[in-house]
């Protein structure tokens, strides 16, 4: 009997096995992200992303999909969501306007180093370079600004492109990844073999070799250091080396701050924490930057808002620069002994190879700086003269209230300063802000994505009057899918950074600085969020504590001092050492 | 530290995009690419890019660190022109009238070497290679005698002291990277300390 009478004789059993393995594009997409453990998308559809859409109603099931109001929203959702959660974010947009949207999120992502996989719809394959509706070439707009991005035109490609996708994102210096799958490969089917992870690309190698003798020689100028000084970044919270630092810093006793991006990373209240780095960092560890000898950089990239003015950054101190990234050593920041690697491998090599010690003369140093931190600046700011709120006793009460376990997510300008300056953190992952980019807008969605990626937590986003307006369409996805994120705004009437600048080094030329608000209140109301307004302290704290302890998303405002000014400031093009108190 | 030529030579995968992956990390810091050349290399898959570009030797290896986080990626080295091997080549179309009646150019073609691709009745097309600046000494004195047409390749370059990509290559393939791997030509030079 031939094959071809067998199959006479069988069709339907064969062609039961045939669909068993036949998936479209589409499915094999999602089942991909369920293969990679995604349980959240945050997405909105589009024409040429249909297809993926129309599998997702099947698999509803499985995985949650937020629909967000704005791409924008969507990816800035996503970048919450890793933060708090350590994972991987998840986004779907369509082709065109939906990609093109994304481009801010991607941006941020890659400079903040979040772990993404965006996935876009994109016209058929035929039509691509034809000006088609909504085409856009999102492989190149985006090259810049992800970590990878690769364009499927072929079904066949999609398991092995999104395992690819899941790999480099979260592997190494975690970044975004962006897969553009063209409509007809979502559509196409084909014999689905299965989903393999990906754990080896020849040309990637995510995870430096570590090197000992570096290390031994790191070890050794902390331990005949009299003034070391480690200043530690987000490479910490991506790496989950947060014990692994307080082990090495206690051993070493050596006092210890944190760039914007790695609070959290250690507790706010740690005897060694010596607060914040940078332009309205705390006073004592941007002028002792300029005393330490060994200044030991971990899992940071020397940003010019950390530095300050290059040729006059830690010039007297040896450098140490633990990082996982190689173009990052030696960018910014002479190094004497690099250390690559993954400081989850590496600190505890060094702390195994420093002394313990207590360098209480240096420690000493620190806290006599801090007094006069705290006598010219912390105490108006926490405790004011005056019937004017400001934004520092805001944070103040809210500490007391959450007591250091809340994730504080903020958005761009003086609040963030304000925030980063004086919120308690208790617990690594609790700190999300757009550091690098300093995106206006990213404050209200990245709370909703990192309440999803911390549901039991409490969220509050602590946004400015200009922030909030940028991205105030996401209260839509609050209403619908009841995020529980406590949203503060902190109003003073002004875009108050720029107006900060303005004024201390324009002249007070207040151009275009004066932003109106609408009735916040109203509009929550409109979103079905309940809100309140507060312009005098007497109301202050029952507001907050009524916002936290509200059992869903709620909207507080708060009306802050109009032309209070962030301090101490490292102003632009000054030292470290040169900071400013007032 | 003095800006001058540098040779850098790419080792990637043959994927679409590339040239424009490459070339925004160096339109991005407002560096022009003086030459790229791209071409198969020893090893079979494997895309072998030369740059040349005029920087100090700080950018340029900042800028080898951010190619080489291109996932595509292998490998990017970088050279001055005494450690490399390096030829271009060059198409001079030239009337032929001029070549059989001026002995000057007759001159020229045999000092640089010149030798004739295609002779018509109406033009003649030499071709040589060799050093940019050879090629641009002949290029200006053929200008005096009413050069039609004329075109110069990119720098393709051999590095001195390279022993190929075969090696490295196996290296990359395995999945954990192995110890030994030492590709710091500056490792116990304290000054110009780094780690790859």
């Amino acid at each position: 009997m031939s094959t071809l009478e067998a199959m006479k004789d069988t069709p339907s059993k064969l062609q039961e096995e045939a669909k068993k393995i036949q998936l479209s594009g589409s499915q094999a997409v999602l089942e991909a992200l369920l293969a990679e453990g995604v349980d959240t998308i945050f997405g909105y559809p589009g024409g040429a992303i249909m297809p993926i859409y129309d599998a997702l109603y099947d698999y509803n099931d499985r995985l949650k999909h937020i629909l967000v109001r704005h791409e924008q929203g969507g990816i800035h959702a996503a970048q919450g969501y890793a933060r708090t959660s350590g994972r991987t974010g998840v986004v779907f947009a369509t082709s065109g306007p939906g990609a093109t949207n994304l481009v801010t999120g991607l941006a941020d992502a890659t400079i903040d180093s979040n772990p993404l996989v965006c996935i876009t719809g994109q016209v058929f394959a035929h039509l691509l370079g034809t000006d088609a509706f909504q085409e856009t070439d999102v492989i190149n707009i985006t090259a810049p600004v992800t970590k990878w991005n690769y364009q499927v035109t072929d079904a066949c490609e999609i398991p092995m492109a999104l395992a690819k996708a899941f790999h480099v994102a979260r592997t190494g210096r975690p970044g975004p990844v962006l897969i553009d799958i063209t409509k007809n490969a979502q559509l196409q089917l084909f014999e689905y073999e299965g989903y393999k992870p990906c754990n080896h690309i020849r040309s990637y190698r995510p995870k430096p070799i570590v090197r000992k003798e570096y290390i031994e020689q790191a070890a050794a100028l902390i331990n005949e250091a009299k003034q070391p000084f480690v200043i530690f970044g987000q490479g910490i919270i991506l790496g989950k080396a947060e014990s692994d630092l307080k082990a090495f810093i206690e051993k070493a006793g050596i006092p210890a701050a944190s760039t914007v991006m790695g609070l959290s990373a250690l507790e706010t209240d740690h005897p060694l924490h010596m607060g914040m780095l940078g332009m309205h960092g705390n006073y004592a560890p941007n002028v002792l930057t300029n005393s330490c000898d060994v200044l030991i950089a971990i899992g940071m990239r020397f940003d010019d808002r950390v530095t300050g003015r290059l040729d006059k950054y830690a010039k007297q101190a040896k450098v140490i620069h633990l990082d996982i990234d190689p173009a990052e050593i030696d960018k910014n920041v002479k190094t004497t002994v690099p250390v690559w690697g993954d400081c989850k491998d590496t600190l505890p090599i060094l702390t195994e190879l420093v002394e313990r010690k207590e360098h209480t003369t240096w420690l000493a140093q620190f806290r006599e700086l801090e007094q006069a931190e705290i006598k010219e600046v912390i105490n108006e700011e926490l405790n004011p003269s005056t019937d004017v709120m400001t934004m520092g006793e805001v944070i103040n009460i809210l500490n007391e209230l959450t007591h250091g376990d809340a994730v504080i997510v903020t958005d761009v300008g003086q609040h963030q300063m304000v925030t980063c300056r004086y919120a308690k953190f208790n617990q690594s992952k609790s700190n999300v802000t757009s550091g690098g980019l300093g995106t206006m807008g990213f404050g209200l969605p990245a709370a909703i994505g990192a309440w999803y990626g911390a549901p039991e937590r409490t969220v509050v986003a602590i946004i400015g009057d200009g922030g909030i307006q940028m991205t105030i369409q996401e209260l839509g996805t609050i209403m619908q899918f009841g995020a529980k994120v406590k949203i503060l705004i902190l109003n003073n009437e002004f875009l108050g950074m720029v107006r900060q600048w303005q004024q201390l080094f324009h002249d007070k030329r207040y151009s275009f600085v004066n932003i109106t608000s609408p009735d916040y209140v109203t509009v929550a109301k409109g979103y079905r969020i309940p809100g309140r307004s507060v312009c005098e302290r007497k109301d202050l704290k029952q507001a907050l504590t009524e916002m936290i302890t509200h059992d869903g998303a709620y909207l507080l405002e708060v009306m802050v001092g109009k032309e209070n000014n962030v301090f101490p400031m490292v102003p632009q093009g000054s030292s470290v050492s040169e900071i400013r108190l007032k | 530290m003095e800006k001058q030529e540098y040779t850098i030579t790419l080792y990637t995968e043959n994927t679409i995009g590339m040239i424009g992956r490459i070339s925004i990390i160096f339109s991005r810091r407002k560096i022009n690419i003086e030459s790229l050349n791209t071409s198969p290399s020893e090893v079979e898959g494997i895309h072998r890019f030369t740059l040349v570009i005029h920087e100090t030797e700080e950018v340029v290896r900042k800028l080898c660190r951010q190619i080489e986080k291109l996932v595509e990626v292998l490998k990017a080295y970088y050279n001055t022109n005494d450690e490399i091997i390096w030829q271009e080549q060059a198409l001079y179309k030239v009337p032929t009238e001029v070549v059989t009646e001026k002995a000057p150019v007759e001159r020229l073609l045999r000092q640089y070497g010149a030798s004739a691709v295609v002779i018509r009745n109406d033009y003649t097309v030499f071709e040589t290679a060799g050093h940019s600046e050879e090629i641009d000494a002949l290029t200006a004195a053929l200008a005096e005698y009413s050069l039609i047409e004329f075109v110069r390749s990119a720098r393709i370059a051999i590095i001195k002291d390279s022993e190929g990509f075969h090696k490295k290559l196996k290296e990359f393939e395995e999945a954990e990277p192995i110890a030994e791997v030492v590709e710091n030509r500056y490792l116990g030079k304290q000054d110009k300390i780094f780690t790859m």
